[in-house]
């Protein structure tokens, strides 16, 4: 079943900004779908039509086969929305935003305590309930927003950007919590800049740049598209000068340490069989940077070259610029 | 759906707001009209002497009860709305499936009940300054009821259009204040010059601080039925305006 489906989605703002020129869009059920983009691509403004805080220009969008225009009702009971910025009152204890949540979607207040609690508990937030929000940490607060979301158990969880400035500890706790709450069946749909969250997390991807949708695949077919992989190697004794290594492009970041590009067809043995042969020892390797990152400024990249060519100088009748 | 859920979580929200900062909401009236009674009705009253044969004390009490209901019910509801625009909490429920109709109906009941409750506590402070009689309660009530309402649908207006704090206390200080000191609180519409009288005939608030006078002590200077109308025919009226800017977004959407 489609959880999201987005049909010729376009929206102007009242300034004249196009942010939407016709976003095509599918997420089936139960996936957990990554929505990329730079700053200003587009992505806050399909995530608040999705979630009914912008007024799309055109086009429509359904959710579970629920017309957000037509059914308005049906089709934002499947949603829960975490937001970009904290938006709960800050005056309310913790227990007062969730239950207040829960009273909007008309969920009977017995089950809306049982509801708070449980979500509290699963965002280790119970011990705070009764505590004033604005008083909680950065971290507290948007997991105070992920447990509002969950309250009525949406069919359609939208998480936009929600470990942004968190700690890494507090991130990959969230990171094992949308991973549970997706296995419990929970369509996620997630926007993120850290390419590294959509990487491990997110099935399937949508890039979106300048309006429209660049790249929509699976995961794993993005990444087979990277040809080269980025390593940095730390050699057991110092080097004078840059090895030579067939197929790779090798750099000396210091004495010890070799950043080295290495294109999947010379492969890694091909690499070390290199290295033994001059006698280098490595003592370990990792990756330089997340293989994600590295096929999003890719495809943004090339994607803007298309919108913007190069303007070429077409030189005036009389010869002169 | 069951949205009664959705506007009780909304009234008692409201409710519980005021309730929680009552030093602001529920004591200054309280201060205020103790010392209107004081100067206006004692010191000065008892130098007037009567108006349609009430005493002035007695003549102005319905007045600064009304006055207090439209100052607060206008207050709450152009405040909470507003901050919750400023903090933007209204994405709760912008997102939540809760129809136009219960966010609108749930803040102005918000409105109302501060409105009456301000009402009830400057009735008892009047007490302590002239007898009450209440010769038509239904009137009363009623008056009191639909004129909450009345401000509390403005408030929100304000609200939603507002794009700055000034923006909810320009109404308030310098359209609401005035209408209500010059809608006959303190004077009989006799008691103005000449053109004066007529002027005052286009002030809203007279009409209703005049039935209200009514429903208490049977003093009134227009027609009771009239202003009943008007008041109903504003609600109507406000409450369309208030629904076409929810559908709309204007104010709440991008």
């Amino acid at each position: 079943m489609t959880a999201l489906s987005i049909s010729n989605l376009k929206k102007t703002y009242k300034n004249g900004f196009v942010a939407l020129k016709g976003v095509d869009l599918e997420v089936q059920a139960g996936d957990f779908f990554a929505l990329l983009g730079p700053n200003g691509a587009g992505k806050s403004t399909a995530i608040g039509i999705i979630s009914s805080l912008v007024t799309a220009s055109s086009g429509s969008v359904s959710v579970f086969g629920y017309d957000l225009v037509k059914e308005r009702e049906q089709a934002k009971s499947c949603i829960g929305l975490v937001p970009q910025e904290v938006n709960f009152n800050q005056f309310d204890t913790v227990q007062g935003i969730v239950l207040n949540q829960a009273g909007y979607y008309g969920i009977p207040r017995k089950l809306a305590l049982e509801r708070t609690e449980i979500c509290l508990k699963q965002m280790d937030l119970w011990d705070k309930r009764n505590s004033i929000s604005r008083r909680l940490s950065g971290g507290m607060k948007r997991r105070v927003m992920i447990a509002r979301a969950m309250v009525n158990a949406p069919k359609l969880l939208i998480l936009d950007e929600p470990t942004a400035g968190v700690d890494i500890e507090i991130r990959r706790s969230m990171w094992k919590l949308m991973k549970e709450v997706n296995q419990q069946g929970t369509t996620i749909i997630l926007t993120t800049h850290y390419l590294e969250e959509a990487e491990s997390l997110c099935r399937n991807i949508a890039i979106i740049d300048q309006g429209k949708i660049v790249e929509n695949t699976d995961m794993v077919s993005l990444l087979a598209r990277l040809n080269v992989d980025h390593f940095v190697l730390d050699l057991a004794e110092p080097l004078a000068v840059v090895p030579v290594l067939e197929g790779c492009h090798v750099e000396r970041t210091s004495d010890k340490v070799l950043d080295v590009s290495v294109p999947k067809a010379v492969g890694l043995n091909q690499l070390f069989s290199q290295l033994s042969a001059k006698n280098i020892k490595v003592l370990s390797l990792k990756n330089k940077s997340n293989r994600l990152e590295q096929l999003f400024m890719d495809l943004i990249d090339s994607k803007s070259s298309q919108n913007n060519p190069t303007p070429q100088i077409i030189p005036s009748p009389n010869g002169r610029e | 759906m069951n949205y009664t859920i959705a506007l009780k979580t909304i009234i008692k929200k409201e409710v519980y707001r005021f309730l929680r900062i009552w030093p602001q909401t529920l004591l200054p009236p309280a201060i205020t009209t103790a010392l209107y009674f004081l100067i206006f009705g004692k010191l000065i009253g008892n130098r007037i002497g009567t108006i349609s044969g009430a005493s002035y004390m007695d003549y102005i009490v319905p007045g600064i009860i009304l006055m207090s209901v439209i100052s607060h019910s206008y207050s709450n509801v152009v405040s909470s709305f507003y901050s919750t625009k400023f903090q933007r909490n209204i994405e709760e429920l912008l997102v939540a499936p809760v129809p136009n109709l219960v966010i609108l109906t749930g803040y102005v009941s918000g409105g109302i009940c501060r409105g009456l409750l301000v009402g009830v506590v400057v009735a008892l402070i009047s007490m302590l300054f002239a007898d009450i009689v209440v010769l038509h309660p239904v009137i009363t009530i009623a008056v009191a009821i639909l004129t909450a309402t009345l401000f509390s649908l403005a408030g929100f207006i304000n609200a939603v259009l507002a794009e700055s704090f000034d923006d909810i206390s320009i109404i308030p200080n310098f359209v609401l204040t005035p209408l209500s000191y010059l809608g006959g609180v303190f004077y009989s519409v006799d008691m103005l010059p000449g053109v004066w009288q007529t002027l005052i005939m286009g002030n809203p608030i007279m009409y209703m601080i005049n039935a209200f006078r009514y429903g208490m002590i049977e003093v009134t200077d227009v027609d009771v039925n009239l202003a009943l109308m008007m008041i109903c025919g504003l609600i109507v009226l406000l409450a369309v305006f208030c629904l076409l800017m929810l559908h709309k977004g204007t104010g709440i959407k991008n």
